[in-house]
């Protein structure tokens, strides 16, 4: 043996390690692919011998090439087998393949739950340790679930290391298994004390990633973290309390009231430059969470500022960058404080750093005025024109757009300039922002009326010089702009100067190689072009003649169009070619169709707010789903559509008929929301791609500069394409300004004169109101529908995992949830793991815990005793107050950890914030530690009454104040006992059972499906959560004989609602393969999906289990028969819900009802809610006395609602559901499953 | 569902100039901060039907020959993986050692909550992908901390440390970040845990493993003279450092 183990190490001395793979990889540079294919066989050979050397140095090899991006998932079995050795060397091996390789679709990850769990409770800490490394990264749904809590117990280790990993894995096991979070969070929090820093450490890291995401849940950590903050010296932990409040700060002003002053301190003396950073960051949000109406708080908002300004001058760019970034944060509340700072940032926009440049873009947006607007974009213009990449030229594009059109145009003075910048703008090649200056166009063309002529006149010019645009780069984004230049001159032609021009530009044969809808716009638009110079033309009738050659030339243009592959265009232009023919032919008779055309496109388009369809709230009374009319006499309605238009020959298009009803817009509100959605772009991620520059700047820019500008003839806009006109602009802005400054000037002199004494106030010649805009614009506001919901949630992200994390986590803990649940119908695996068992046992079980609340009691009263004391002594020690503090927290723990108590958490902070204002006079202090119990009645529901135990940090403020509370605190107490005493128990109680009830009778969900004298399956059928059509089947085999048994094939009849799903390829009547021999007297789990497409009515599936029962000298093929039943509970999935919910669920009427008595239950009501709960899937909403509602979700979303009430042996059960088949079978299995017991 | 072409196979410490890219999740450490959402990312795109992957697996391991195998069963992980290795490097590879070290998130690596942050040592590059909820300068320390450790684990660390001893550089970084959270940072600490278990898989080797030791010692003669540095000292960034970590 020994001799073999040696022979072994010297034949494997000879394979190839992983040094030799990377030297052999970098040897074969050129056949690299080749070589590492013969790679893989050696692997492959290595990973068939039994030597677990051998295989772990191949599994490395393969984690290896898994890095380069090769696919090894085919050798996850052989991965696992090396997580399974015993040897640490080799499991490490194993478990980093694993966590690379795995993903939550690796199926093999099912075999690996007891082999983690057996690792999970090695005495080896390295084992632990490796088991719980890898499992971090490949946890899924079912690990956690499994192995919640072993896990849990490992958050108690003896051994820091082990502790610290198990309580940074717990994050990950409550992303995948949100049911965990609740029942684990009492010992999370307990770690957030541990002696151990790094556990400390993790425990913080886990809490803060966890409030990140749901802060108002963890609001009532404030005061446990405020002190750690105050005490603990890890900048590491320090820095993730600080961001964390920054998180928790905008949910209670009276936080940040609290912190201001402890983190304006660590500014002053802190040296590491990462926690000033952190806590200047997270003051900030303070300041953005007060009311701006604070004047004290300038000071720190001056010191911020300051702070920041030594950041960004600083020569470190990490240091610069994050300065702009939390500058940025300013800005949002404080713009003035960061515009002084005007010339730093407009600096950094020079700087060679990217990321620095788009950092002090955004702030450039929040800095503009109306004064400074024309200014700063022609800086930014430059920047556009000396910019490399285009991702950051798109970049300034997006940037110049947003900032001229923040909220509502407001700082635009001049329209005309305006559109001369978009104009400059389109010159930039390959933009992909094509279709935002496109939109820009459309909407100040559309909105801004006294600016039509002169967009039209541009975008005429535009269309004009199409072939620059379109040029060379197809597909360039920028000819979006063309869609809109010929929508603006074809809407408002009435202001071409020469229609006919434009019409033949648009009708050029270039302009079919246009993208599809660009056409269609212009076919479209070609149209109303054609109105126009109808119009103009008939008014003289002997100009007839043009009016015809316009007619023949959309005759000879419009059939490229027709031709077209887009089916819009086709559409369009053959439509119009058909009305042109007609109108040609009516010409030719000499009669007047022009007014009938311009009829066509009669009416004026209105803005409409973007979603304003979706806001349109549904009148009462009003069924979308119901018929209008009886379904075949439609047409009626379109005859009358038709009468109503009267005189015109062609009826208008529908689709075009946007001319709503004018309505009154809430202004305040669309403001609101565009800044909301101005504020999203700020954030906008951008993809920073320092690709090379191959695209070249615009050439003709360079030489702008140096054009001599013409000063004569301003005000006609220059028609030359490639000339910047927008500098133009500036200057005559700056003249006019000017001109205006001193008009008034004049105006307030003789206003003085004639007003003697009176003042004005805002005679500062810079400020902002005196600068007028330069023709009176109309903005149109975009058109909302009346009574408009303001709900703007449709930005949350549906599949984000921290939205099920979401939970109230400062409700007590009901007895079903103080233990995570165990799959209680596995024997084998509770009999595999005495460890968890005895955890269960202290944790659950009733007598011992009965034996803990006297406990408690004791505690309690020893601590009466104490304060008694305490009020004896009147001379008390302060220090000894302080020292009670942990025995106070520990009672606060207990009492919360009742279910009848009302949140202590709660009130707990609301004392620590309202103690903020430290109160100067005793007495005031006495009255405000009063109030809060006084407010709760103490006769009426007592132990909802629960005493604010937190110390109050400024205890030293007042000694009577402590006395007072004191007396408080053993009045409630005698309460608190007393009804306890009294088991009253009319409160209700939010989940599940209340306590001292009898345990209940132990519950499988696990249905026999068949039997023979080899082999017995039990199965359990469940919704799949996460597909609405499919169901998961667990089938539990065990091998009953004493013989081998392989080779199960599993196999179901089809029927036309439920089908099996079998792999990809197979055909509809094969049979799957169980994917695991049986050993004798060995049971094991696997996973059947079906199918399912109607969940209204149970059903039964025939099937049949084939496998091979093998002794030692013979095999027989055996058979076995079974039907599976799919119950309509199996399609329920429990789902929890709250009460105020279920009540709207309730009142929205959509639900049909039903009932159903059953009478001679003699079992607790408590048994009962269980049972429901465990066999259907329902989870209990509310319960009041013998009276509970309880819910549960269809895995197509049908909402069951049940209300169970009990009296003298007779329950009754009214239900409610939106599908009453549905329903009618979930009641009948419910009836049946009392019937049973 | 369109399938991407077959993996290429392409390694970046050989394409380019023998650079080494440590990128979180990546190459050479496959973990970050921001793990579970970008293992839900190559869950959408690599999604299949699992049940035959996994039969397939399966199967394999009794006799199939996986040329067999076509080629739209296999997951697509790692060319996501590759790719964002790529883009990461070629996004650090252009900047100057005077630009700042972040770099704000793109699509790829799961959008603008995520940054690149990275430090540059002579050809290495240590990228960190983090998520919002960290504070970018004490990544920059965490960095430093984790070179710090290599450096003490492998004695005077150099990049071919890290191309030959890829699994040990494993085993370092999961005593630093674990599951993509932060897990120590006290280096100390690290160090010694590291140590720890590079003891107990000597004892376990024993007497067996000798042979194979010798052979790997005298097959690592042959390694090109390597330099011995990657100038840890020489630090491009200047970050006042945390105090005590």
């Amino acid at each position: 043996m020994a001799l073999k183990i040696v022979k072994g190490s010297i034949d494997r001395m000879f394979d190839k390690n992983l040094q030799d793979l990377v030297r052999g990889i970098r040897n074969h540079k050129e056949d690299e692919a080749k070589y590492i294919s013969t790679c893989i066989d050696e692997i492959k050979q290595e990973l068939k011998q039994d030597n677990i050397a051998v295989k772990s140095n191949a599994v490395c090899k393969l984690t290896y090439l898994q890095m380069l991006g090769y696919d090894v998932s085919w050798a996850a079995f052989n991965i696992v087998e090396v997580m399974s050795s015993s040897k640490f060397t080799y499991k490490r091996i194993g478990y980093l393949a694993a966590s690379q390789c795995f993903h939550e679709s690796t199926d093999v990850i099912m075999l690996t739950t007891n082999q983690i769990r057996k690792d999970l409770s090695s005495p080896n800490q390295y084992d632990t340790g490796v088991a719980l490394t890898g499992l971090s990264c490949f946890v899924t749904p079912d690990l956690a679930r499994d192995l919640a809590n072993d896990i849990m117990t490992l958050m108690s280790h003896t051994k820091p290391y082990i502790r610290k990993k198990a309580v940074l894995i717990m994050y990950k096991v409550f992303l995948k298994y949100p049911e965990s979070l609740r029942p684990a969070f009492p010992r999370m929090k307990e770690k957030l004390e541990d002696p151990d820093p790094g556990v400390q450490s993790a425990a913080v890291n886990v809490i803060c990633e966890l409030a990140r995401r749901n802060p108002k849940n963890y609001l009532s950590l404030a005061p446990l973290f405020f002190k750690l903050m105050t005490s603990s010296t890890n900048n590491w932990v320090l820095i993730k309390i600080i961001k964390l409040f920054g998180a928790l700060t905008p949910l209670e002003p009276r936080l940040g009231k609290k912190l201001i002053e402890p983190l304006t301190n660590l500014i002053h003396s802190t040296s590491a430059m990462s926690l000033l950073y952190e806590c200047v960051n997270t003051v900030i949000a303070v300041l953005i969470s007060l009311s701006s109406g604070m004047p004290n708080h300038s000071a720190s908002i001056q010191l911020c500022v300051q702070k920041l300004r030594i950041l960004i001058e600083d020569s470190d760019q990490n240091l610069k960058y994050l300065g702009l970034l939390a500058m940025s944060k300013i800005l949002k509340t404080h713009p003035k404080s960061v515009q002084s700072h005007k010339d730093l940032i407009l600096q950094c926009l020079d700087d060679k750093d990217e990321s620095i440049r788009l950092r002090a873009l955004d702030l450039l947006y929040g800095m503009v005025s109306k004064k400074n607007l024309m200014e700063i974009v022609k800086k930014l213009m430059l920047h556009v024109d000396k910019a490399e990449g285009t991702t950051y030229r798109d970049e300034l594009l997006t940037k110049i757009i947003d900032i001229c059109s923040q909220s509502n145009y407001q700082y635009i003075t001049n329209f005309e300039w305006y559109i001369s910048i978009l104009v400059e703008l389109t010159r930039l090649e390959g933009t992909r922002h094509g279709h935002l200056i496109a939109s820009q166009m459309l909407d100040v063309a559309i909105r801004v009326k006294a600016i039509r002529a002169f967009a039209v006149a541009q975008m005429a010019t535009l269309l004009d010089n199409a072939h620059l645009l379109t040029g060379n780069t197809q597909h360039s984004g920028i000819c979006e702009v063309l869609y809109a230049a010929a929508w603006i001159c074809g809407e408002f032609s009435e202001h071409l100067e020469d229609p006919m021009a434009t019409l033949e530009a648009m009708l050029r044969p270039k302009v079919a190689t246009l993208p599809g809808h660009i056409q269609a716009v212009y076919v479209q638009n070609a149209a109303k072009l054609f109105s126009t110079v109808l119009c103009g033309q008939e008014g003289a009738p002997a100009d007839s003649k043009v009016a015809q050659e316009t007619s023949q030339l959309l005759i000879d243009r419009l059939p490229v169009f027709v031709q077209s592959d887009n089916l819009e265009v086709q559409e369009r232009a053959s439509c119009i070619l058909q009305l042109v023919k007609y109108i040609q032919k009516l010409q030719q008779k000499d009669v007047e169709v022009a007014e009938e055309v311009t009829a066509l496109f009669a009416g004026e388009l209105n803005p409409v707010a973007p979603k304003a369809q979706k806001k349109v709230p549904v009148p009462e009374g009003l069924d979308l789903d119901a018929w209008i009319n009886e379904p075949p006499s439609g047409s009626e309605s379109e005859d009358e559509g038709r009468k109503t238009k009267g005189k015109a020959v062609f009826a208008r298009e529908e689709s075009r008929h946007t001319k709503p009803r004018y309505t009154e817009v809430d202004e305040k509100e669309l403001a609101m929301r565009r800044e909301v959605r101005k504020a999203e772009q700020a954030n906008n991620p951008f993809y920073i791609k320092a690709s090379p520059s191959s695209q070249k700047v615009y050439q003709e820019a360079v030489g702008v500069e140096h054009i001599p500008v013409v000063q004569i003839d301003l005000s006609v806009p220059l028609k030359v394409p490639g000339m910047p006109m927008s500098d133009q602009y500036v200057k005559l802005e700056e003249e006019r300004r000017e001109k205006n400054k001193a008009d008034r000037k004049k105006k307030d002199k003789k206003k003085r004169r004639e007003k003697g004494r009176q003042r004005r106030g805002d005679s500062g010649p810079e400020s902002e109101e005196d600068i007028t805009p330069a023709h009176m614009v109309d903005i149109v506001t975009e058109e909302m529908p009346e009574n408009a919901l303001p709900s703007d949630d449709d930005d949350k992200d549906p599949n984000d995992p921290h939205k099920a994390l979401n939970i109230d986590l400062d409700k007590p803990l009901a007895d079903s949830e103080k233990k995570l649940p165990v799959r209680t119908h596995r024997p084998d695996e509770v009999l595999k793991s005495p460890i968890e068992d005895a955890e269960g046992l202290e944790v659950t079980s009733e007598p011992k815990k009965k034996s803990g609340k006297e406990k408690d009691k004791e505690r309690k009263k020893g601590k009466e005793k104490k304060k008694k004391k305490h009020k004896q002594e009147e001379g008390e020690d302060l220090m000894e107050a302080g020292s009670e503090e942990p025995v106070q927290s520990k009672v606060t723990n207990d009492v919360a950890a009742q279910p009848p108590a009302s949140t202590p958490e709660a009130s707990d902070l609301d004392f620590w914030l309202s103690n903020a204002p430290v109160p100067s006079d005793p007495q005031e202090a006495a009255a405000v530690t009063d109030a809060p119990p006084a407010s709760t009645p103490d006769a009426a529901s007592g132990v909802a009454a629960v005493v604010p135990d937190s110390e109050p940090e400024e205890t030293k403020s007042s000694k009577h104040k402590k006395k007072k509370q004191k007396k408080e605190k053993d009045k409630k107490k005698k309460h608190h006992h007393h009804h306890h005493s009294d088991g009253a128990r009319e409160e209700s109680v939010q989940n599940g059972t209340v306590e001292d009830e009898e345990p209940l009778p132990p519950m499988s969900n696990y249905a026999m499906l068949a039997e023979n004298s080899y082999i017995k399956m039990v199965c359990d059928i469940q919704g799949n959560l996460h597909d609405g059509s499919q169901v998961v089947v667990s089938v539990i085999f065990e091998n009953k004989c004493d013989s081998f048994i392989k080779s199960m094939e599993f196999n179901v009849m089809d029927s036309l609602n439920s089908k099996l799903q079998r792999p990809e390829g197979a055909g509809p009547h094969d049979s799957l393969t169980v994917p695991f021999h049986l050993p004798p007297g060995i049971s094991s789990e696997a996973r059947f999906i079906f199918s399912v497409q109607s969940i209204v009515m149970p059903q039964k599936l025939k099937g049949t289990l084939t496998f091979i029962v093998k002794t030692e000298d013979s095999s027989t093929h055996e058979k076995l028969d079974f039907k599976l039943h799919f119950t309509c509970t199996s399609y329920l999935i429990t789902t929890p819900c709250y009460s105020d919910a279920y009540a709207k669920l309730l009142e929205s009427g959509d639900l049909k009802g039903s009932s159903l008595k059953l009478e001679g239950i003699n079992q607790p009501f408590h048994h009962l809610l269980a049972r429901i709960c465990f066999h259907h899937h329902f989870s209990v909403v509310e319960r009041i006395d013998s009276c509970a509602s309880m819910y549960s979700r269809s895995i197509q979303g049908h909402h069951v609602c049940l209300l169970v009430k009990t009296a003298d042996q007779t329950v009754s059960i009214d239900a409610k559901c939106d599908e009453p088949g549905l329903l009618r079978n979930v009641l009948d299995e419910i009836k049946l499953t009392f019937s049973q017991c | 569902i369109k399938r991407f072409p077959p993996p290429r196979f392409q390694s970046l410490c050989r394409d380019l100039n023998s650079t080494v890219l440590v990128f979180v999740k990546g190459l050479f450490l496959y973990i970050c901060f921001s793990y579970c959402v970008y293992f839900l990312l190559l869950r959408t795109v690599g999604g299949s039907n699992t049940v035959y992957e996994w039969s397939l697996s399966i199967n394999h391991s009794e006799e199939e020959e996986p040329a067999k195998y076509p080629y739209q069963h296999i997951r697509q992980a790692e060319d996501v993986q590759q790719q964002i290795i790529r883009e990461t490097f070629h996004l650090v590879s252009k900047r100057d050692d005077n630009v700042c070290n972040f770099l704000e998130g793109g699509s790829l690596i799961g959008g603008s909550d995520y940054k690149l942050i990275y430090r540059h040592y002579a050809t290495l590059y240590f990228v960190f992908c983090v998520d919002s909820s960290e504070s970018e300068l004490g990544i920059l320390d965490l960095i430093q901390v984790f070179v710090e450790t290599l450096d003490k684990c492998f004695e005077n660390v150099c990049e071919l440390d890290l191309i030959f001893h890829m699994d040990k550089v494993h085993f370092i970084l999961q005593e630093v970040v674990m599951g993509g959270m932060v897990l120590e940072t006290n280096m100390n600490e690290i160090v010694g845990q590291v140590e720890l278990q590079n003891r107990m898989e000597k004892s376990e080797g024993g007497f067996s493993a000798a042979p194979a030791r010798a052979v790997s010692a005298v097959k690592n003669i042959n390694l090109p003279e390597m330099p011995r540095n990657i100038n840890i000292g020489d630090i491009n960034i200047k970050v006042p450092s945390l105090s005590p970590f």
